[in-house]
């Protein structure tokens, strides 16, 4: 049984890795992207530091706090599931969906390995150069309060790792959802376009959500974006205490399965009326 | 029990349509409608273990349709389909291990990978073991001669070389039924033949079951013993490639070469198919000996050859009788 488990993970371990080292490939965007990002943080934080200055009640967050959630935010980019691989798109178009249903594998799980490498590989590549402009640079030309700060503490820093691993399985979830659609509408661009609204509102990369008004903070407390940055940065930054971290991620947790048995529930339906492009 | 039983399978596809123009656009947004289309019916037969079946048919036919309910990819309206006992979109996954499909006009190697790599990729995904694996992929490589390929990523790679490689990749997991969708299409003559004695030795030496469909009838000719004919969803005909012939092409092309020109007596005009300066060609349905005759009476014959009429015209005759039909 132990064999087999092995063998298992082993056929889609394998999906990932070989798309992973295919993203990595891609280093001059990386590079782009990663001057776009600090280019942005900067922007961010000086809006920000701008309101803080002149606030005149005391802020939901400290500002410590919103410099660990903008850069993170900003590292992290590539971990927002506000577009789907365009190597799946092309699948629906071609008709290549037809080969992906000869492997021998479970048609939800081989997507998601494969959108796994697609969110992290990137991802991977602009992390480096980010967090090394955000921890070490800003400090070195005198600007550490500016600078990313290290997790509030050895267990915050235990309980953001947990978190993060749970985003981006969250991050796949919805990502793959998006992939989904296709089998009904083809194109995704459509709802690419929608996500592309939606997500980085909902989960705090446009304004940490705590910044948000009182009145809003019951709903964005419970929808699901929330778990892709609010949920991990804030308990990095230790705004979210230990107490309620545990909680927090039981949240993120939930969501993130509920969001698999929908997409597993709609590819299960969605392979009966499948009908392959181009005969 | 047949190692592929096929017994009733009917598709029905529901084809959203649109009227043509801006006005058709918004009415579409509005109502859909939607059209059926039948691309099988009511189809049945049955394949042995190690056959070699070729399958024809016009375009639209509905052979794509059947291999791809073959093979698990799409679920038939309804009908009975067992390959090796199991239901094929049942049990897919245990079913597409036990099975080895080529698309022709598709690849699936991955496209920026060596060649190499995506087998690797397929040992892995198919948990071939490693030992099973490497002989397997030796034999292959040697077999459709893919050594100077191996480096080059799939993408650099031109279409028989593709496309041998494509067929290694699908039998890379030892596969007892292959599926082969147009798998010489747009190949050169020199790779069409290394892929038909491929295929060849894969059935005499293997023992692998094959399914082929081609609008090449040549493959046909050279590959199968037994053929499948379907036009527009219904099966036409199953038997040897002889009973197609008895049936639907069963005169005999007389060709003669001339000493000198002459022009074709009145009574032999209906029967000329081709003709230039020195050459007549005449397609004979009945009594060839004395048409023979006839010729060497009437004519300055030179040469003279007796053949059966190509494949490619009895099959255009047997799709023409089948339209008169209906």
């Amino acid at each position: 049984m132990d064999g087999l488990v092995t063998a298992f993970t082993r056929s889609y371990a394998a999906v990932v890795v070989a798309r992973f080292r295919m993203l990595l490939q891609y280093r001059a965007a990386a590079l782009a992207g990663i001057a776009t990002q600090i280019f942005w943080g900067c922007i961010k934080l000086m809006v920000l530091g701008a309101f803080y200055a002149v606030a005149v009640t005391t802020p939901p967050m400290t500002f410590t706090a919103i410099v660990a959630y903008v850069w993170l935010g900003q590292v992290l980019i590539g971990l927002l599931p506000w577009n789907h691989d365009p190597e799946l798109q092309e699948l629906f178009t071609s008709g290549g969906v037809a080969y992906e249903l000869l492997r021998p594998l479970d048609l939800y799980w081989f997507w998601f390995a494969r959108t796994l490498a697609y969110r992290t590989a990137p991802t991977l590549l602009r992390m480096v150069p980010g967090i090394v402009f955000a921890a070490l640079i800003l400090p070195l030309i005198g600007l550490p309060e500016w600078a990313l700060p290290a997790p509030a503490s050895m267990n915050h820093g235990l309980m953001f790792a947990l978190s993060f691993v749970v985003t981006v399985m969250l991050s796949c979830a919805i990502t793959i959802l998006i992939t989904i659609s296709m089998f009904w509408l083809i194109e995704a661009r459509g709802l690419s376009t929608f996500m592309y609204g939606v997500v980085p509102v909902f989960s705090g990369m446009i304004v940490p959500l705590p910044l948000f008004p009182e009145w809003m903070q019951p709903f964005l407390q419970w929808q699901p974006f929330r778990g892709l940055c609010d949920v991990p940065f804030r308990i990095y930054s230790g705004d979210i205490p230990l107490t309620m971290a545990s909680q927090e991620i039981a949240l993120q947790f939930a969501w993130t399965t509920i969001l698999i048995l929908f997409g597993y529930g709609l590819i299960t339906r969605a392979r009966t009326r499948l009908v392959v492009q181009g005969g | 029990m047949p190692q592929i039983l096929v017994e009733g399978l009917s598709k029905t596809f529901r084809i959203a349509e649109r009227k043509a123009g801006l006005l058709g656009a918004f009415g579409g947004l509005i109502r859909r409608q939607y059209r059926s289309v039948d691309a099988l019916r009511d189809v049945s037969f049955s394949i042995a273990e190690g056959e070699l079946v070729g399958y024809i048919g016009p375009n639209g036919a509905g052979k794509s349709t059947t291999i791809k309910i073959l093979s698990g990819i799409l679920v038939p309206s309804t009908g009975r389909c067992e390959v090796n006992g199991r239901i094929p979109w049942k049990q897919r996954r245990e079913h597409v291990a036990s099975i080895g499909v080529v698309f022709g006009q598709r690849t699936q190697l991955w496209w920026d990978l060596p060649v190499i790599e995506s087998f690797d990729l397929l040992r892995d995904i198919y948990r071939v073991p490693s030992s099973v694996y490497e002989r397997r992929r030796d034999e292959l490589i040697e077999m459709l001669d893919l050594n100077r390929l191996l480096d080059t990523p799939v993408r650099q790679l031109s279409l028989g070389q593709r496309v041998r490689c494509d067929i290694a990749a699908a039998l890379l997991h030892e596969p007892k039924i292959l599926f082969l969708d147009e798998p010489t299409i747009g190949l050169d003559a020199v790779s069409q033949l290394n892929v038909r004695a491929f295929i060849k030795q894969l059935s005499r030496e293997q023992k692998v079951t094959v399914l082929l469909t081609t609008h090449d009838l040549d493959d046909i000719e050279a590959l199968c013993d037994r053929i499948l004919v379907l036009s527009d969803g219904r099966l036409l005909m199953d038997g040897s490639i002889g009973d197609l012939r008895q049936r639907y092409g069963d005169g005999r092309y007389v060709a003669i070469e001339l000493e000198s020109f002459t022009t074709v007596t009145p009574e032999h005009e209906n029967l000329v198919v081709e003709r230039s300066e020195s050459h007549i060609l005449f397609s004979v349905e009945s009594d060839v000996p004395s048409f023979i005759d006839d010729v060497l009476g009437h004519y300055p014959v030179k040469d003279l050859l007796i053949t059966h009429p190509p494949i490619e015209r009895v099959v255009a005759t047997m799709y023409e009788a089948e339209k008169i039909e209906r």
